[in-house]
Parts: structure tokens; sequence; C-alpha cells
């Protein structure tokens, strides 16, 4: 109870401009990370550049729970490329590897068709009721580079929505309740 | 003020701050080899070569593959996936790529095989444009690192031309 107590006593004697102080140190860490994302997204021109790997799919090479770092550029797309693709009428991106490319002559369209390795078929089943092919617009970026594990956070958070809030409360309570 | 918050939070910090250093440097140290892979591919046989109902060109053969891929492998590789593409260009189509075979090599000793397959996926052109046409045969691996930045690189192993007639 003590514990407790300190960190009420804490709060009540704070200042108004003590508050203050602590509202804008709160503010600068959440525009900080809006600042780092945005900042991501501008320079690997993919609007999603991290996303976190959620089936089996692409095993034993990604396993649900690892991230992934997307980058988008004008090259054109080649087989045995990981890209992140949006189906039409699917929420979720996918994480597939290319297995097959067909660009035409001069306007550079492509159609592209993509397979999991630990799938057996290839991925038509997973695309909108008679598609089959993808084309470029589908397509969110390219994964380049790999961290094993660190999804399973936001995993967990989107899972057991309890866990986040008491995450989120207790990094609130820490910041109100910090001297200096 | 050494509260045992404080004390918690630097430490979490301090040890994310170096595994995420470690990280970063054994993916720059893939930087540092210099493989130099080899392969062999061989089409030993077309077994079937028709023009589909709906217009386009399906071709069926079976390959010999043959490759040493050890000198990819670094202390940070997870694995190497490695494919077999046929690459071409037609009138309509200025790229084609069309994965043939592909593996995944998990282990070193692994990586100096030698096999004889059937097209794992079907060959189909878009349109009607196989017969005669010149095929590159392209050995293509992406390795996956344990952590970091993946690297894909390719061989051009042997053109083929296609059959001048369906059989």
């Amino acid at each position: 109870m003590g514990w407790i107590g300190e960190q009420i006593d804490s709060v009540k004697s704070m200042q108004f401009r003590q508050l203050l102080t602590q509202a804008v140190s709160l503010g600068m860490i959440v525009t900080s990370a809006l600042i780092i994302w945005k900042g991501l997204m501008c320079i690997t021109g993919s609007e999603s550049p991290v996303v976190v790997v959620l089936s089996g799919s692409m095993e034993p090479g990604f396993k649900r729970g690892d991230i992934l770092f997307l980058h988008m550029s004008k090259e054109p797309i080649r087989a045995g490329e990981i890209v992140v693709f949006n189906v039409d009428g699917r929420e979720i991106p996918i994480v597939h590897r290319v297995i097959k490319v067909h660009e035409r002559e001069g306007s550079g369209e492509v159609d592209v068709l993509t397979k999991g390795d630990n799938n057996f078929g290839d991925d038509r089943l997973l695309y909108a009721e008679g598609q089959m092919w993808l084309q470029r617009h589908h397509i969110m970026g390219r994964a380049v580079g790999f961290l094993p594990y660190v999804g399973w956070v936001t995993i967990i958070m989107t899972e057991q929505p309890i866990i986040k809030y008491l995450l989120i409360g207790a990094l609130g309570l820490l910041v109100i309740t910090s001297k200096e | 003020m050494h509260s045992f918050g404080y004390r918690a939070n630097a430490l979490l910090t301090f040890s994310l701050t170096i595994l995420a250093l470690m990280a970063a440097m054994a993916s720059f140290s893939d930087n540092f080899n210099s493989p130099s892979p080899a392969a062999h591919v061989q089409v030993l046989n077309v077994n079937r070569f028709q023009n589909r109902p709906n217009g386009d060109d399906e071709i069926g053969m079976t390959l010999s593959i043959s490759a040493d891929l050890q000198s990819l492998f670094t202390w940070n590789t997870k694995q190497v996936f490695v494919f077999l593409a046929a690459e071409y260009g037609t009138p309509k189509n200025a790229m084609n790529q069309v994965s043939l075979w592909d593996g995944i090599i998990q282990l070193k000793e692994d990586a100096k095989f030698s096999t004889k397959v059937k097209n794992k996926y079907r060959f189909i052109d878009q349109g009607s444009n196989l017969r005669g046409r010149d095929i590159n045969l392209t050995l293509h691996w992406h390795i996956m690192p344990k952590t970091g930045k993946m690297f894909a690189d390719k061989l051009v192993v042997t053109g083929f031309q296609l059959p001048h007639s369906y059989r």
C-alpha cells in the first residue's frame, strides 16, 4: 500500500506548471513516434514500412511473429522477390514469393503470380474470384530486411487487448508520476 | 531517483540497445562474404508440348540440376531459397519469368546437390509464342538471414531452344 499511497500523494502534490511539463513531454513522445513512422514511409516509399508475419505460409523462412521491413521502388518486380500484396476484398495483406512474371512490352504493365514457400499450391485460391494475376497496384512493397520475434509484441497486444490497456496505463502513470 | 522503476527501465533500454547493435553487426558481417556459386542445368527431355484450349502454349520438361551453393552460407544464414526460372521474351511480353523448380536449403551440407526433376510448376506462356523460342534457364537464389538484410542473386546457367512443333 505504501507505494501506491506515495504515488497518489505525488500526483496530488503536483503543481499546475509541473502538470503542463508532463503533458508536453507526453506529447513529445507521441509525436516523435509519429514522425519516425511517417519518415520511414517517406524513405521506403511503402505505405506500411514494417509488417508483422501472421501466418506460417512462408516457413521455415518467416515464422509467425517475425518482422519484415518493406521497400517500394520503381524497379520492376522479378521472380523470387518476396512481396506484400493486398487482394481486393481482403483486409489483411499477404507476404508471399513471386514465382511467375509476365511483363508487357512498352507499357511495363506486369502480371505476377505468387506462392507461399510452405504452401503446396500457388495463390490463385487466395486471390479474388476469377483473378488470375496480381498487378502492380496490388503490391505494397517488397521485403528487404528481417527481424525475428519482435512482432510478437503486436500480436499479443491485438489478441489480448487487456494487456495493451494495462501497458498503456502503466506507461501513462509512469510519465505522470515521474519527477524530472 | 534510483527507484526500482528507474533501474528496470535503464536495464531494459540498455539490453535492447545491445541486442539491436548485435543484430545490426551480424547483418553487416554478411557483406564480407564473397560467394562463388556454381551450377549446371540441362534439359533432359521435352515430355509434352501443346496448345491449350484457351490458346496458351504449355510445355513439360525433365531437367537435370546440379549446383554448389555452399559458399553462400555464413553464420547469419538461416536458409537459402533456390529456384530455376525460364526467362524469355515474346512479341507480347518483353519479359517472362516462369519458375520451374524450387527448393529450400537450410544446411550448408545440403547446399551441394544434384537432382533430376520434372518441372514443379506449370510452364504456360501468355499466348502461343513458345514454338522455336530461345529461353534462358537461370538459377536464382534468395538468402534469408537469421536477422537483417536479405540478399538475392542469380546465375544464367544455360540457353535452350524449344521445339519447333507441338508434340
